[in-house]
């Protein structure tokens, strides 16, 4: 039996960035806000240390900072005449845990989507036609334009303190910025991060195909900064130990080194970590969250009633606990009804390698987000007129840190293991860059989260079903993106080049990203979507769904840009209108 | 007597024990327990009622004299005392400051505050330990001492009764005070706000040189030396004087303000004891208090000898050097100029050219956290290097960085280090040769 606990006025699920960026705005509303996070409480000064966050055994080969598979994980297919099985490694993503969830081992890539992603159903079909978007394409448009959420872009910007070059301030195309990027109002809060060797060399060779290379927006901080919130980041130090790791220098953008030091300090919020919600309560009529039950650690059940429920945890997370609550109709691929579950998205990525004898390019030097990138082929940047695919992506030298144990880029020829091999490491490691491509993957009929049938987590409840595939239109895309690389590979003038393409079914094993998408999407309707665009469920007023969970399809970007302006854009709404008249729904159906 | 020799400290040694621990068998960090996020004690709830201004005066001065300080215990409530003050004499318990009759101040009158405050004594006539720092408080006036009672009369009855102090024999003899007092105390006679503000609140209430001036070894004000520098906790309170080197004379009267309104200036951080300092009096001290704090204190005169010839050896310059590079320099910097107001700037600090080298050899043993204010609110931190430098390469990196940069300070032994160690934390473990 449940212990029921006082009433509050919101309660958040999962403690991440859209949870510090909400309980950040409610707060300053007025509102009594509790955050219930699964994992730990993790912080900058008691567990990111600089002194030993370069243990690459520990952070990445174990998975300390991440979802504990053990304690609960998902199942996999490719297709619905499979079986799902358990995914018992992590490998194609990263799923995070604690506090600052997947925002604490993140890169800290700060995109905003092009005004035609939004678009990206009308858009298309007005400029390619219905052979390019089939049926059983499933886009849609997002119901909100670049305009709309322009501001939440900025504010997320400026909160991260992201260092970078505008390429279109109020239209205007800058000078060394992005020129295909949406116009922005103002410049990025710092300058961009010092370029090193390899992505210099690719950003020449890329101008002189005639690309428009510009140095990647970076929420790693290129100087000492003060955000609007007063907190305080420290200038990167270009470790290398960023991407999948914590950072201890406060260089990295985090709940921790963005929000948290403000919001921890207000007495009308509360964060109850190592506790998880079992599921989102109802009224009997099913028209209003009430609240959720969760279980501590020792496994005692509390029910905690709330105003207002916030769904904050990763978007897979999300869709389960949609499904396990009952709360919505889950999607059937089959007659295409239903909702949850439905338009679950990803992204694709390949490379191309280049190896030079006579430059030292230092990989080890690196950041999460330094590198120079080129966007002439992202979203329809390009005329896809004759390529039989809609899509894009960016394409660019991402110089992450050359972390040992992980990097060991080998060319054609050379063996996977032996004496061999172990020269060919040695003579190429600094002599050696990649070129990475990313590209947005579009929603499919066939492609849905569902709870699976069979396997349950440790607390006995299903696990979520992925299924997934890459369509035709994405490995044509990628196909593309990967060919444009190697042009740019080859101009840059190396030994060799070798190009890895995305072949065949999506794979679970390989390290891809961690940018999932989809599953409760926002759109016009109840009919074709669970949220309205302010990310409040159509079918339960009082409870918003925050995250990429609202994706109507992925983009080539990566997407924690657009959650947090979607996340800043329904706290204004909530802040302005809801909360004025609560339990109403803020756009008529 | 040690007067403020505080639990901040010990918790923070048990922090950093926990952080190592879970570094050097990192299966464990998982099930460490989990740090509960702590809600600071800065915010006062502000009266519902208007409050005469004889008692918001009180509850300024409450927070000038830092008395949440000592009289707040984790978890207890607001000036209902416990806090356990570790003194090299013994522990001794923070009274019960609120208005609870049988355990508290309830039936004290505003004389007999005056004569804790200002001699030393209780209202049941026993002598105070001089923990409570009345030689200080002897320097405050009536009417000042009367608007703390004043205060002190608003704070809700809390029944509590702190535990018995643990002195040995014969110091737990109240009358023994009366020894102590004879060689360390004279009320003051004639107390007033004089023509100073600044010296007012350094020398009265602020009690500045409880923990900044140096002790004789009964624990009393070394005569003559106010000020330049203290120990406490196994820590060293710096001098706070017009050493250019080892005091503030290098500062302005505008750091000194910004540092103790903020937690942090452009040449140091706050942390250890000074954090609680900060958390409850300073930071919600008057600006022109604390400029006028400043002004004292950077005039304030020092008889320390000046820094003579400093012999380093070069071999461990040289070895200080190299490790400075792979562990200092990603924060400090290669020219040690760092970040200021995040990372603080070690050239011309006093925290390297302190002559007692305590605190330079304990930030890279044990860490530090920067406290965190409203005004700035991030806990920017320092890890701790204890786990991965052995007593030499402390003591070589800590030499290095008190002579470098125009720096000066003699230099630090290995034997140093490991006294600080054996009392701070584990000792350093040395892979076994026959592993």
């Amino acid at each position: 039996m449940a212990t029921k606990l006082p009433s509050v006025d919101a309660v958040l699920i999962g403690f991440g960035w859209t949870g510090a960026i909400m309980a950040q705005e409610l707060t300053d509303a007025g509102l009594n806000v509790l955050a219930i996070e699964r994992g730990d409480w993790r912080d900058t000064p008691t567990d990111f240390s600089p002194a030993y966050a370069q243990d690459e055994l520990r952070y990445y080969w174990r998975h300390e900072l991440f979802q504990r598979l053990s304690h609960d994980t998902l199942t996999i297919r490719n297709n619905q005449s499979q079986t799902a099985l358990p995914m018992r490694q992590l490998g194609s993503f990263l799923l995070g845990a604690g506090v600052g969830g997947a925002g604490v081992h993140w890169n800290g890539q700060v995109w905003r989507f092009l005004p035609s992603d939004l678009k990206a159903k009308s858009h298309n079909l007005q400029r390619y036609g219905k052979a390019y978007v089939p049926d059983e394409m499933t886009i849609q448009d997002y119901p909100v334009s670049y305009d709309d959420l322009e501001p939440y872009y900025d504010k997320f910007e400026y909160l991260c303190g992201v260092s970078g070059k505008a390429g279109n301030l109020k239209g205007v195309i800058q000078p060394g910025g992005d020129p295909f990027e949406g116009p922005r109002q103002r410049e990025y809060p710092n300058p961009p991060l010092d370029i090193p060797y390899a992505p210099s060399l690719f950003g020449q060779a890329a101008a002189s195909l005639g690309r428009h290379p510009f140095p990647h927006p970076a929420a790693n901080a290129s100087r000492a900064y003060t955000n609007p919130l007063g907190v305080q980041l420290g200038p990167c130090t270009y470790c290398g130990f960023c991407e999948k790791y914590a950072c201890g220098n406060y260089a990295k953008a985090s709940a921790q080194t963005t929000i948290l030091p403000v919001l921890m300090r207000k007495r009308t919020f509360t964060l109850k970590t190592n506790a998880e919600v079992l599921k989102i309560n109802l009224s009997p009529d099913g028209k209003t969250a009430t609240g959720v039950t969760y279980v501590d650690e020792q496994g005692r059940e509390f029910e905690q009633p709330a105003e207002m429920v916030i769904l904050s945890a990763y978007i897979l997370h999300n869709v389960r606990l949609l499904l396990l609550s009952g709360i919505g109709k889950p999607y059937d691929p089959v007659t295409g009804e239903g909702i949850v579950g439905k338009n679950y998205a990803y992204q694709i990525t390949s490379s191309v390698n280049v190896f030079f004898n006579d430059k030292i390019l230092n990989p080890f030097i690196g950041a999460g987000a330094l590198g120079v990138m080129i966007n002439d082929f992202n979203g329809d940047n390009f005329d896809h007129a004759g390529l039989n695919f809609i899509g894009g992506g960016y394409v660019g030298i991402l110089q992450t840190g050359a972390r040992p144990i992980e990097t060991h880029p080998t060319a054609t020829g050379v063996p996977t293991w032996g004496l061999e091999w172990k020269q060919a490491i040695a003579r190429d490691f600094a002599k050696t860059t990649q070129i990475n491509t990313h590209g947005g993957v579009m929603s499919h009929r066939g492609n849905y989260l569902d709870l699976d049938p069979t396997y349950k987590d440790a607390l006995g409840r299903p696990l979520l079903r992925m299924t997934f595939d890459y369509g035709d239109n994405e490995h044509r895309m990628s196909d593309y993106l990967t060919d444009r690389a190697a042009e740019i590979a080859k101009a840059m003038g190396g030994r060799e080049i070798k190009a890895n393409y995305r072949k065949g079914p999506w794979d679970v094993v390989p390290y891809q990203t961690t940018h999932n998408t989809g599953g409760a999407i926002m759109g016009e309707s109840p009919r074709d979507s669970f949220t309205n665009k302010y990310l409040q469920s159509w079918d339960v007023p009082n409870l918003f769904v925050l995250g990429a969970t609202a994706f109507p399809q992925n983009a080539g970007y990566n997407p924690t840009g657009t959650v947090a302006a979607l996340a800043y854009h329904a706290a204004d709404a909530i802040k302005a209108q809801y909360l004025k008249a609560p339990h109403q729904p803020l756009v008529q159906a | 007597m040690r007067l403020r020799a505080r639990a901040a400290a010990a918790v923070l040694a048990a922090g950093v024990a926990l952080l190592l621990a879970a570094r050097q068998a990192p299966v464990f960090a998982e099930v460490v327990a989990p740090a509960a996020p702590v809600a600071p004690a800065t915010a006062k709830a502000t009266p519902a009622v208007p409050e005469s201004p004889q008692v918001a005066q009180g509850r300024y001065l409450a927070v000038v004299g830092d008395c949440e300080g000592c009289h707040d215990r984790p978890g207890g409530a607001p000036y209902a005392g416990g806090l356990p003050l570790a003194t090299p004499f013994g522990t001794i318990y923070s009274v019960n400051l609120t208005q609870d009759r049988e355990t508290g101040l309830g039936a004290w009158s505003a004389d007999d505050f005056w004569n804790a405050m200002h001699n030393g004594v209780r209202r049941d006539g026993a002598k105070l330990y001089p923990a409570f720092p009345y030689p200080y408080f002897t320097h405050i006036t009536r009417a000042e001492s009367d608007a703390l009672y004043a205060y002190f009369r608003t704070l809700p009855a809390v029944s509590y009764r702190p535990p018995a102090n643990k002195l040995p024999f014969p110091l737990n003899l109240r009358f023994m005070v009366g020894f102590w007092n004879a060689l360390n105390f004279k009320p003051d006679n004639a107390p007033t706000t004089g023509p100073n503000p600044g010296q007012h609140i350094v020398e009265g209430l602020g009690h500045c040189g409880a923990c900044h001036t140096p002790k004789t070894f009964l624990g009393g004000d070394k005569n003559g030396h106010a000020l330049e520098g203290g120990k406490l906790d196994n820590w060293l309170a710096p001098a706070l004087n017009s050493d250019q080197r080892r005091g503030l004379g290098a500062w302005s009267t505008a750091d000194v303000a910004e540092y103790l309104k903020t937690g942090r200036n452009a040449r140091a951080n706050a942390s250890a004891s000074m954090a609680d300092v900060i958390r409850y009096s300073t930071s919600q001290m008057a600006d022109a208090d604390l400029a006028a704090v400043g002004d004292y204190l950077r005039g304030h005169p020092t008889h320390a000898a000046a820094v003579g010839d400093v012999r380093v050896d070069p071999k461990v310059m040289q070895a200080g050097q190299a490790i400075y590079v792979d562990e200092c320099a990603t924060c400090h910097a290669a020219d040690g100029k760092a970040q200021p107001g995040y990372f603080p700037p070690l050239p011309g600090a006093a925290v390297t050219q302190s002559t007692n080298p305590t605190n330079v050899i304990r930030f890279i043993l044990s860490g530090t956290q920067t406290v965190a204010t409203d005004a700035k609110p991030t806990p920017l931190s320092m890890p701790s290097f204890g786990w991965k430098l052995d007593d030499a390469q402390v003591a070589a990196v800590a030499t290095y960085v008190r002579n470098s940069w125009g720096n000066v300070a003699p230099p630090v032994s290995p034997s140093d280090v490991a006294k600080l160690r054996r009392k701070v934390g584990k000792p350093i473990q040395k892979p076994s040769a026959k592993v």
